[in-house]
């Protein structure tokens, strides 16, 4: 597999336009802008959101799936997935986007699988709701895809119930049941922050494969700066519901932004002991840089 | 006092000293949470009317010799016996030509000591049982709650007549018979609610600092289950209020000439047709009061729910 | 100041009891802070709390300074171990202000001068009066952690079990916090046994690691060691090469697959 210039190919093969995305939560203490003109572009590529949690990062993630809330609102210049335009779509526009076009895979799969439906039928079920397939094309096509997330007896799999899967079995079953739709772009909240590390590393890797192979785009949302910057291509570092930088994943040591290098700074290293950790001065005017 | 500028309420006014984010004692803290509580209680329309209704139900039985004469609750003025309202009487007269307004009056003393007695009684025997059921678990939890199973088990009104009955109508005896088939829905809830808190992290951290299961249950068990607790108890008035007048009803509560709601409504039963009021107006008073507890006991669980 | 002999910690009893920690020693010398490293299920918090007194084990030895202790545990032996727990939400109660989780210690163990300690031990993990009478939902994940540690220090221990104290935190927080704990340690001699997923985290705070899997002690090494890759089993390969980051070339395709047990 070659790793061409994602950069290019993204640009021109754009799957995702947000531009200036504010959303508000109106509460009883007056409005709380979550998250404040953020913009970027999602190509065939792998786009990392980090910040620390109140950053804004997984409500923008939900932003684009339509899922704020009753309290929340939704404004933006522009919101654009191919030739949809999310920003005016509504709910029952959303309705018919999710699972189909745009998927998500969040954090604990205990808490997004029906814990009443085996884990099979769940995947079946999506297919036919988004393609309208027969029972039988439907399970064949489950099969397939738990195959595809590497579960060498997926007929067993098939049967089981939520409960009776581990941690990182369920979510390969969440991306099965995601990407069963073959959705033009994923979206991954901490998809393994709740899984063990060596786990996380097979889960990450389906995902990457998956991802790669069917030519999507793929947001991974994540307060870890290193999965971020050695998993995706590109990253946005979020503050206080901003976006204080943009960079390339790998370059993200070379980050200029004062958030940005405190945090990286403030993180313990193997095999660099230092006495004190450099602790984050958060400066007010990280606040007015965009606003 | 170094408090933080609070957008709002005057600085140095009562109301910014209790919305003080920082507070500088320990009754500060405590004012200025209730007074938050109080403050999304407020904001429910049906709940502040419950309260009202609860809250005059209270003034009415303490002032009840201002608002009513007491010699005319009990006093029988044959000749005047049935009339309807009047400026003498307002809500008429009852069959003995007592003035219905004043026996109202009078009754919400009964009524409320009727409640109060029976919160009393309930809410301890319920912790009591509940508590070390759900925290000691195991045999402990078993015995208690098989014991819960066989008072659940009885009907709660047919048990009621039984106790009036054995240790004789009267009032103390009518609270006793419904504190005894009250307390075993009590107890489940504070075990319940024991269980859900006995694994926190917290409880264990009480135990790894050395403090004894008395303590651990007192400080901080008791706390968390109080308030469900007291929420039960508001919604269960109103069933207790009904209890209570049904007993009255049956001539085995408080007994004649006392005017206990209830009874009032037995004896006004013969004249319903033709003279109503006779009846119906005690009828309301019940009805108005077990109204009054239940919206306030929505409100109180609405209140706390958004809390949490 | 903490030794473990060949303890085995199961849960439940008879035939259906279930195993969780076998034959574990461990010791570790006074003002020593040493870390256990492993997955969920490995039986790290399992060793911490059997030490820390809040449940039973059913082989071997715990000897805490020199006396060999079990689940009950006398007041003075309670005071010498404190523990830190993982989520300061749920470790707080919460309807108690930060002075009265402090009061209760004091008055278990009939402490003189409450109030002046209190007061000591806020400024001492850096809360200010004004946190005093504040309920745990009105402070930050960060402030409610140095309330968990001061309740912990109020006591004056001499050993600190720490289980995952800065997994629930944000990385700026955890800075603070772990930077709190190292100048406790060093201010009252403290000893520690620290529980973490976290292979960094374990290394900046203690000299030598162990590494749990399956209820058992696989190796035991130092965070220098651990830095240079000088380990001998496997799994800590692993756990060292997760630690790095995500690296695709790391697995290979086989190594994907997964058949149910």
């Amino acid at each position: 597999m070659t790793d061409t210039g994602m950069t290019d190919t993204g640009m021109t093969d754009t799957l995702l336009t947000v531009r200036n995305l504010s959303v508000t939560y109106s509460g009883d203490d007056g409005d709380v802008r979550a998250v404040r003109n953020v913009s970027f572009t999602l190509g065939r590529e792998r786009l990392g959101i980090v910040g620390e949690s109140g950053s804004g990062k997984s409500t923008t993630g939900r932003a684009i799936m339509g899922l704020v809330g009753q309290s929340g609102r939704i404004e933006a210049d522009e919101m654009r997935l191919g030739d949809t335009d999310l920003a005016h779509l509504g709910e029952h526009g959303f309705r018919k986007l999710r699972g189909q076009r745009i998927a998500m895979v969040l954090q604990d799969p205990k808490y997004s699988l029906d814990p009443v439906m085996s884990v099979g039928r769940q995947i079946a079920e999506t297919h036919r709701t988004h393609l309208r397939s027969t029972k039988r094309d439907a399970r064949r096509a489950a099969l397939e895809m738990l195959e595809a997330v590497h579960i060498r007896d997926p007929e067993r799999v098939y049967t089981m119930y939520p409960h009776q899967v581990s941690g990182g079995m369920g979510q390969r079953v969440m991306i099965a049941m995601m990407l069963i739709a073959d959705p033009d772009i994923l979206i991954a909240d901490e998809p393994t922050s709740a899984l063990d590390v060596t786990v996380q590393t097979q889960v990450l890797a389906i995902m990457d494969d998956l991802v790669r192979s069917r030519g999507m785009g793929l947001i991974l949302i994540s307060h870890n700066l290193h999965l971020v910057s050695s998993f995706c291509d590109r990253v946005l570092v979020m503050y206080a519901g901003q976006v204080v930088e943009t960079c390339e994943a790998a370059k993200l040591s070379e980050a200029k932004h004062p958030y940005t290098r405190g945090l990286l700074a403030a993180l313990p290293q193997l095999g660099n002991r230092r006495a004190e950790l450099p602790q984050l001065q958060r400066d007010p005017a990280w606040m007015a840089d965009l606003a | 006092m170094a408090t933080a500028p609070v957008p709002g309420p005057v600085p140095g006014s009562l109301r910014a000293w209790l919305l003080s984010p920082a507070p500088a004692s320990r009754r500060q803290a405590r004012f200025g949470r209730w007074f938050r509580a109080w403050l999304g209680f407020r904001r429910n329309p049906l709940a502040m009317s419950g309260l009202a209704i609860v809250a005059l139900l209270v003034l009415m039985a303490v002032f009840a010799p201002l608002i009513a004469d007491q010699q005319s609750a009990t006093l029988q003025v044959l000749q005047d016996r049935l009339q309807p309202a009047s400026w003498q009487h307002p809500f008429g007269t009852d069959e003995l030509g007592r003035d219905i307004f004043a026996r109202v009056v009078f009754g919400s003393r009964i009524t409320l000591t009727i409640v109060v007695m029976v919160g009393v009684i309930v809410v301890p025997v319920g912790l009591a049982i509940g508590l070390p059921a759900g925290y000691f678990g195991g045999v402990v939890d078993t015995v208690l709650m098989r014991i819960t199973d066989i008072f659940l088990a009885f009907p709660r009104l047919v048990l009621a007549l039984a106790f009036a009955a054995a240790l004789g109508p009267g009032i103390e005896n009518a609270v006793i018979a419904i504190a005894l088939t009250a307390w075993p829905p009590y107890a489940r809830l504070a075990r319940a609610e024991t269980l859900t808190s006995r694994r926190a992290e917290f409880i264990q951290a009480a135990e790894l600092q050395g403090a004894s299961h008395l303590r651990i249950i007192a400080t901080q068990i008791v706390p968390l289950c109080l308030p469900s607790v007291i929420i039960r108890l508001t919604l269960d008035m109103a069933g207790i209020i009904l209890t209570a007048a049904g007993l009255g009803f049956l001539g085995l509560g408080a007994q004649p000439p006392a005017p206990e709601w209830g009874a009032m409504v037995s004896s006004g039963r013969q004249v319903l047709l033709d003279q109503w009021w006779v009846a119906t107006i005690p009828g309301l008073a019940i009805f108005i009061v077990s109204l009054g507890f239940n919206l306030l006991g929505d409100g109180l669980r609405d209140a706390s729910d958004a809390r949490s | 100041m903490i030794a473990l002999d060949d303890v085995t910690i199961a849960y439940g009893s008879g035939p259906r009891a279930v195993v969780a920690v076998r034959d574990f020693t461990l010791a570790v010398p006074e003002g020593e802070a040493v870390g256990l490293v492993g997955e969920s299920g490995s039986g790290k918090s399992t060793v911490l709390r059997a030490v820390a007194g809040l449940i039973p084990y059913a082989g071997g030895e715990v000897t805490l300074a020199g006396r060999r202790v079990d689940r009950r545990r006398t007041t003075a032996e309670r005071k010498m171990v404190q523990m830190v727990f993982q989520d300061p939400y749920g470790s707080l109660h919460p309807n108690q202000t930060v002075d009265q989780t402090l009061a209760m210690p004091v008055a278990i163990h009939r402490l003189d001068n409450g109030e002046a300690r209190i007061a000591q031990v806020l400024a001492e993990v850096g809360l200010g009066r004004e946190h005093r009478y504040r309920y745990p939902h009105q402070l930050s994940g960060g402030q409610r952690q140095r309330v968990a540690i001061a309740r912990a220090l109020i006591l004056e221990p001499r050993i600190l079990l720490l289980d995952e104290p800065t997994s629930a935190l944000d990385v700026s927080v955890q800075a603070e916090i772990l930077n709190l704990l190292s100048r406790l340690r060093r201010d009252h001699g403290l000893t520690m046994l620290m529980v973490s997923h976290d292979l960094a985290v374990i290394a900046h705070l203690c000299e030598r690691i162990g590494v749990m899997s399956r209820g058992q002690l696989l190796e035991i090494t130092t965070a220098t060691a651990m830095a240079n890759n000088q380990v001998t089993h496997d799994y800590t390969r692993q756990l060292l090469r997760s630690n790095a980051g995500f690296d695709r070339s790391s697995v290979s395709s086989g190594e994907l697959d997964v058949v149910v047990g």
